[in-house]
């Protein structure tokens, strides 16, 4: 009511916002240094101009070219005597210039004509200083183009070199020959932007792929229901460390046992074969497809047993098949010719699994414990008596506190080297076991606490922060971890794809519609389950939108992630930029447009089909 | 047999959604739960197989408690209890026979469902509840390719392959025309004469529970106001449940 009525504090106030946005604007000229001035200078305009004509003449094409030279006597200045020198005629069937008049002060225009020439062919007309007809200097900026008679007219403006001597001015006039061919330009530019597509394709790819597990934890509605008590997350958080070790410790120690046989491809055929059968047995009996009744202890202890041996296994044979690979990439590769790209290939994949079998390993143990201990917690909260819970829990969950705090003390000593236990481990040990103790005394003994929104909090945190750094910055980090090269641009583009996908992904769990879930949740499916039936297949289009979206971005960004190192076609162009070669540069822009051109097209095309 | 004992519900917000209920359900009654939009009726059902948690009060199926169960117990409570949900609860973009499989998800081992793979027998099984309610024709169909009649169908096909003993259906035809509504409650009619299923069902029509329940609770408000034969709701009853300015339809 107050706002209809025309008042004139309200004509101040429009008054007051107009001045106020007229004085940002002008702040914002002076900041950005706004000056047309600039614009106007003729230097500028000259190489403005230079710079374009160069750039709308990509350096793609060139044709072999033959070469006539002629050259002319002229004097600058005219001979002190007077005598004006005769303009020699030649009536040589010969390509031959003729200069009118011999003579002349510097910076006057003499006129030369041209006979003979090839047709139409164009070339140089430069003032050649000195009276060595052979010298290679040239100067002027003047040039001629023939008809199809071979004969020119050209001006030519003759420069500040005096002499008595005689000097000369040369034609040079250059045809193309036969059949067009590509440049070297052009064909550095073709292989390095086929290894930036190729960049962008590996980064997209592992980067989906390790974002989708992500974004599933980064989901606030999936989440949020996972609550656990006390006695769980403490049990948790003390198994997942010391998984972690034994699994690295065994999974070594099979690696060992499996390098000590890795010479014989039977053996290593032999083995693979033989254990992931034994693997397969192990998981069909030991996970039997659908039970009606409940399992009795002995038969669970069995099967977990019987799984343990047979996950051994498993790893022997991942060990044996990486040998194996190895082994028949290193027997192919002098047979494969050019094809040896392929045995290269299998010989890095072998290189990858040997690598992160042991981490694999690690991690999957760590679940295994973790999880299995949470479980020996729960049991314990539910079954046992309050008062017992809390004591249990006082004690677990101050020890939990100290190996957490601990393994931070001791990145931070990692990182710092700061050398005093009594602060990078003593200190956070005794904190830690404080803090899970008090948490233990105010905490309701057979309370659930939100383990689900305290993980889903720092998935969101992480992935927020590193996606504010940049894909060029984090290229920075690993030009120096693995050396320059598109190696580390596929790693920076990579870690950079799975947290912005892992939080554009996780936006979309947060969309679906949760009757699904609840069905599927109302027939008796556990969480992993009711994720695969019930939320998977509403998130595949636009999981498959946001990667094509991300494929995009990636090979735009692969195009420059060469200006810091990371490989590509960044580096040439930012090389031939630096180096003046506008047209090279401009033949590298020219690859860049109709690539990242392709993807857009293709990718709509895609996403039109499939989504 | 099924009691609910002094149940109450209040959610985040201090509302009151039940407010001390108390009933029993023999084995293989058919139960319609009646009662205005928000009177607690679908969170009754829900509580019964605790996608809602209860704040107080005890629901015992046969002797167990269900409100007391772990998350282990919970999975083998819920795999024996099916539901039928009012917008059909389907994953669109999966097939039909994905749908009905996923009622068997409480039985399978969660470590084969990572290979998203079911028993043979869960299979031929699937396809004979597609046959029982009469769409085996659509199996490989995506789900949200049928008319909303046939939906509900994949609804029910999928709580039959759970083998319940009981069943749970929100307001199971609220969204459908009055000819789908008879042809669903025929359903649910004839597995709960013919299997000895328990079922649960809310309403909104009395004509659909004069034709098919044996028993009425219903609610007003979170409140238990009336509990009995279908033929006892009188126009004074009526009043009751729905409030005085009520007037009846159908």
């Amino acid at each position: 009511m107050k706002n209809k009525k025309a008042s004139p504090w309200k004509s101040i106030q429009t008054g007051l916002a107009v001045l106020v946005v007229l004085i940002v604007f002008a702040y914002g000229f002076e900041i950005t240094q706004i000056d047309l001035e600039e614009l106007r200078s003729e230097q500028r305009q000259t190489s403005l101009q230079r710079v374009t004509r160069a750039l709308v003449r990509p350096d793609i094409i060139e044709f072999e070219q033959e070469v006539q030279k002629a050259n002319a006597p002229v004097y600058v200045p005219c001979p002190a005597d007077g005598t004006i020198p005769e303009i020699p005629i030649s009536e040589s069937s010969g390509p031959y210039i003729v200069v009118n008049p011999a003579c002349a002060a510097p910076s006057e225009t003499v006129q030369v004509e041209g006979f003979n020439f090839f047709p139409n062919s164009s070339g140089p007309v430069r003032f050649v200083p000195g009276n060595d007809p052979a010298n290679s200097v040239e100067l002027g900026n003047d040039t001629a183009t023939a008809d199809a008679e071979g004969h020119f007219f050209a001006q030519v403006r003759l420069p500040g070199r005096e002499s008595e001597d005689v000097q000369y001015i040369r034609a040079t006039m250059r045809h193309n020959v036969g059949a067009p061919r590509f440049t070297s330009t052009a064909k550095v530019t073709w292989e390095k932007i086929i290894e930036t597509v190729f960049l962008a394709l590996l980064a997209t790819v592992l980067g989906t792929l390790l974002a989708i597990p992500l974004s599933f934890i980064a989901a606030r509605n999936l989440m949020k229901p996972v609550r656990s008590p006390l006695t769980s997350i403490s049990l948790s958080l003390l198994g997942w460390p010391i998984g972690v070790a034994i699994g690295y410790l065994i999974v070594n120690r099979i690696g060992g046992l499996s390098a000590s046989i890795s010479d014989s491809i039977p053996a290593n055929l032999l083995s693979v074969i033989i254990a992931s059968a034994l693997f397969w047995f192990a998981f069909r009996w030991a996970m039997p497809p659908e039970e009606i009744k409940v399992p009795g202890p002995a038969l669970r202890l069995a099967r977990l047993l019987v799984m343990f041996v047979g996950v051994l296994l498993a790893f022997f044979g991942l060990f044996q098949f990486a040998e194996l690979i190895t082994n028949i990439s290193l027997g192919l590769r002098p047979s494969l010719g050019a094809a040896g790209f392929l045995a290269t290939f299998l010989f890095q994949v072998s290189d990858i699994v040997r690598i992160t079998t042991p981490a694999l390993g690690a991690l999957a143990t760590g679940a295994v414990v973790g999880s299995t201990f949470s479980r020996v917690g729960q049991r314990t909260a539910e079954k046992a008596s309050p008062a017992s819970v809390k004591v249990i829990n006082m004690i677990l969950t101050a020890a939990a506190g100290a190996t957490v705090f601990g393994l931070i003390g001791w990145l931070l000593e990692w990182l710092y080297q700061i050398g005093r236990p009594e602060y990078t481990f003593w200190g956070p040990v005794i904190t830690g076991a404080i803090l899970g103790f008090l948490l233990a005394l105010v905490t309701k003994p057979k309370d659930t606490l939100p383990t689900g929104l305290v993980i889903y909090t720092i998935t969101r945190t992480i992935l927020n922060g590193l996606r504010s750094v940049e894909a060029l910055v984090m290229a920075i980090v690993f030009v120096i971890a693995v050396g320059i090269g598109p190696f580390a641009g596929v790693m920076a583009l990579g870690l950079h794809t799975i947290v912005s996908l892992g939080k554009l992904y996780s936006e979309q769990v947060e969309s679906i519609s949760s009757g699904p879930m609840e069905a599927v949740t109302a027939t008796g499916a556990n969480r992993l389950q009711t994720i695969i039936y019930a939320v998977i297949p509403q998130i595949v289009p636009p999981y498959i939108s946001y990667t094509m979206y991300r494929w995009d971005i990636n090979v735009r960004m692969s195009t420059i992630i060469g200006f810091v190192g990371g490989g590509g076609i960044g580096f040439l162009l930012q090389q031939n930029i630096n180096l003046l070669n506008y047209r090279a540069a401009s033949a590298q822009m020219l690859a860049i447009a109709i690539v990242v051109a392709t993807m857009d097209y293709v990718s709509s095309v895609l996403r039109e089909k499939y989504v | 047999m099924l009691q609910v004992k002094n149940l109450t519900k209040i959610y985040e917000g201090n509302v009151k959604a039940l407010d001390n209920v108390s009933f029993e359900i023999p084995r293989g009654q058919f139960l319609a739960v009646i009662g205005l939009s928000g009177s607690g009726k679908s969170t009754l059902l829900r509580c019964i197989n605790r996608l809602i948690d209860p704040t107080e009060g005890q629901i015992l199926w046969d002797g167990e408690d269900i409100t007391a169960a772990t998350p282990e117990e919970m999975r083998r409570i819920r795999r024996r209890i099916g539901m039928v949900f009012q917008h059909f609860n389907l994953v669109h973009r999966s097939k039909v026979i994905t749908n009905v499989l996923a009622g068997r998800l409480g039985y399978v081992n969660p470590a084969w469902s990572l290979f998203n793979r079911f028993p043979k027998e869960d299979m031929e099984k699937a396809i004979k509840q597609l046959e029982r309610v009469g769409i085996a024709d659509k199996a490989d169909s995506r789900a949200d390719e049928l008319s909303g009649g046939q939906q509900q169908r994949v609804g029910i096909a999928r709580a039959l392959m759970q083998d319940p003993k009981m069943i749970l259906a929100d307001e199971p035809v609220a969204s459908l025309d009055p000819v789908l509504a008879h042809s669903i409650m025929k359903h649910l009619e004839e597995i709960n004469k013919n299997d000895g299923v328990t079922v649960l069902c809310s309403l909104h029509f009395l004509d659909l529970v004069h034709r098919y329940a044996d028993r009425v609770v219903a609610l007003n408000g979170g409140k238990l106001v009336f509990e009995g034969l279908p033929k006892e709701i009188g126009d004074e009853k009526f009043r009751d449940i729905y409030g005085r300015d009520a007037e009846r339809v159908g």
